[in-house]
């Protein structure tokens, strides 16, 4: 398995953006979201975020709490997920990356969950709810068990704060494109580029932005002022058909993989320059 | 008997300066809301020193809100009780209602310091709503208020008078629809709008600095409590009660006496219907460190940390998570916690009301409950102390119908 650096790094000696697919676990169910990360592993978008369902996600808008939602609504269990990372890891070649609260992590015990995440395959956490200099010690059990921690700025952050940040980095920068919630948005803010100029100057490590980022164009947009783009809430929409409505009116199953799969080629396209 | 001891119990130091009450409290929030809460942090710590500001609280309370509320003797509750005397301290003779606008006055003004030029609230019981609504009206500033949509039907009254206030209350229909879910839209809210926008937080709860702010502005009941029972009694009350959901009343009642005093303390959590997970809102009693909105504390949640289901008659109660402070009591043994039913509160509500002539709220009458089994195990000579939180004019709709009572 390649690292997080190593992959985003061969996506830049080709001057293309990684984009970076996030996909509920388990909504509607394990068996779908293996097969969907196959899917989007043969289309090699770069790396691929997995998120771990969670009851009280404040950083996330109506659609990624809806499929957090209707995946605990099936008693989805987190040694579950890590038991379905395990099975369809050997057929992956991109870096997985959790998405997952510091509830969850703290609750199931931060040694315990990081083993399990290595031993699943993940290369890297982002748990959106830590902040970089609590003193609680995640930062060094992820250094001590060969994860990478991927700090998240925000257009909130202070100047000070991202040179800090940036200096003690590895994998990745998360920038979060601006301040609000998970959620597709039609135009990008304003100030992102300038933002994301000043971050790439300061950090060692690749810098890859989400939030509110949904379309090829956005991603044309943005490829040449960042290493990688994360889109979530898009691909998430298109998962929930699965679950709205009643079932006679749902596309079946092989309809909305090949929507999603064709949807991510067209990032991954708008990513090449 | 209950002494004043002679300086701060190591107790009272919290927090330090991680935000921590021993292991609890802490700051677990997206990096979005960091800066806003330093800056918080930092806005708080400059007016808690400026005899302006709290000067102009000061009157606020004075005469807004109508501080000092009374120390009352409840006699014919002790007489049924058949034991020690129970006074409450009066808090639901507040205006508003109840003591929730100790706090909003005080975090209105610090929006104001700030230069933030709108306000954020969550509310479970509509009581925090109220007084948010009432200390924004007040001050100038435009509010919103987040409340679970199965609130918004039981607390009726209060949906009324914020939005005859000018608060617009937005109904959240995520989750349980309760308090919990109240919170995590208001926060979702704050992601976008921090710039320009203070959260007021009505419970002793949330991340640093959330807890100690409120515990902070709400501590003028647990200072004019011992100043009253001095001049009343000569001497400390030998215990003090309060009912805890999120917890600030009880942190406001007990805190001066934690900081200065022996005197025990019992905190009351909602018993809902039984000790069934999923029956009732007493983290304290049946829950587990864990992390809920922002801070580290008791909580209600499985094994991997999803926040369970939770249950209360009463609105203001009905929350998974309680103050990382009240934590911290818990495990250090200085304040105990018990917990009391949906059906003993129902009944404390009706027999306040037709001995005393006061109709407190569901929350309160949790803390009246545990003072008339204190009473009955203790002498006459003995004085308990009940925070009556908040009136029930609130809840008389739903005590009617849970009681099955006849209009």
């Amino acid at each position: 398995m390649r690292s997080i650096s190593a992959a985003l790094s061969e996506f830049a000696s080709q001057q293309q953006t990684a984009i970076m697919p996030f996909v509920t676990a388990g909504d509607p169910d394990l068996a779908f979201t293996e097969e969907l990360l196959r899917r989007l592993d043969g289309l090699q978008p770069g790396l691929i975020e997995i998120g771990f369902p969670y009851s009280d996600p404040i950083a996330d808008g109506p659609v990624i709490q809806a499929s957090y939602t209707r995946a605990l609504a099936s008693q989805l269990r987190v040694d579950q997920i890590f038991e379905s990372i395990g099975r369809v890891r050997p057929d992956l070649t991109q870096p997985l990356v959790a998405m997952v609260s510091y509830a969850i992590v703290l609750r199931y015990g931060s040694e315990r969950f990081l083993e399990k995440a290595r031993s699943a395959g993940f290369s890297g956490l982002i748990v959106p709810d830590f902040l970089w200099e609590s003193e609680d010690p995640l930062r060094t059990l992820c250094l001590a068990s060969g994860l990478d921690l991927i700090p998240l700025i925000t257009p909130t952050t202070p100047p000070d704060r991202v040179s800090r940040i940036a200096q003690q980095a590895s994998g990745f920068i998360y920038y979060v494109s601006v301040a609000g919630v998970t959620g597709e948005r039609t135009g990008l803010p304003q100030d992102l580029q300038r933002n994301l100029a000043h971050l790439r100057r300061e950090s060692p490590v690749p810098v890859c932005v989400g939030f509110g980022i949904s379309q090829p164009g956005q991603v044309r947009e943005l490829r040449s002022h960042c290493d990688g783009v994360i889109v979530g809430s898009a691909i998430v929409k298109r998962i929930a058909a699965l679950s709205d409505g009643d079932a006679s009116t749902r596309p079946n199953r092989k309809l909305v993989l090949d929507e999603i799969a064709n949807f991510v080629a067209d990032l991954i396209r708008a990513g090449n320059s | 008997m209950p002494q004043i001891l002679p300086k701060s119990s190591p107790l009272a130091a919290g927090p330090d300066s991680q935000g921590r009450y021993g292991p609890f409290g802490g700051k677990y929030v997206p990096e979005t809301l960091n800066h806003a809460l330093e800056e918080l942090d930092a806005a708080y710590a400059a007016a808690a020193q400026d005899p302006d500001f709290q000067s102009r609280l000061n009157v606020l309370l004075r005469d807004l809100v109508g501080r000092p509320s009374p120390l009352y003797f409840a006699e014919r509750l002790t007489n049924l009780a058949g034991g020690a005397q129970i006074w409450l301290k009066r808090e639901d003779l507040n205006h508003t209602g109840a003591h929730k606008i100790n706090n909003t006055l005080g975090q209105a003004l610090l929006t104001l310091r700030m230069g933030k030029t709108r306000v954020i609230a969550e509310t479970g019981a509509g009581q925090h709503g109220v007084a948010s609504a009432t200390a924004c009206a007040r001050l100038g500033l435009p509010c919103v208020v987040y409340m679970g949509a199965e609130d918004v039907r039981r607390q009726q009254p209060n949906v009324r008078a914020m939005r005859f206030l000018g608060t617009e209350v937005r109904p959240v229909e995520t989750g349980s629809r309760t308090l919990r879910d109240a919170v995590n839209e208001a926060m979702r809210d704050w992601m976008a709008s921090v710039k320009d926008t203070h959260y007021i937080l009505g419970s002793a709860v949330g991340p640093h600095p959330f807890p100690k702010i409120v515990r902070d502005f709400q501590a003028i009941i647990g200072r004019e409590s011992i100043e009253q029972s001095k001049q009343r009694f000569g001497r400390l009350p030998d215990c003090v009660i309060a009912c805890v959901g999120g917890g600030s009343n009880a942190a406001g009642m007990f805190y001066p006496f934690v900081q200065t005093t022996d005197v025990p303390l019992i905190g009351v959590e909602a018993g809902g219907r039984g000790p069934v997970s999923g029956d009732h809102a007493a983290p304290l009693t049946f829950g587990q460190p864990g992390i809920l909105h922002g801070s580290l504390s008791y909580v209600l949640q499985d094994d991997d940390g999803q926040t369970c289901d939770v249950h209360s008659a009463s609105a203001g109660l009905d929350y998974p998570g309680v103050g990382p402070e009240h934590s911290y009591w818990k495990d250090s043994g200085r304040v105990a916690y018990t917990q009391c039913t949906d059906d003993d509160a129902l009944q404390a509500v009706l027999t306040l009301a037709r001995n005393e002539g006061i109709l407190c709220a569901l929350e309160s009458a949790h803390a009246v409950h545990e003072a008339m089994q204190q009473a009955k195990q203790r002498s006459k000579d003995d004085i308990i102390l009940v925070c009556l939180s908040g009136r029930g004019d609130k809840d008389a709709a739903e005590v009617q119908r849970l009681l099955g009572m006849n209009t």
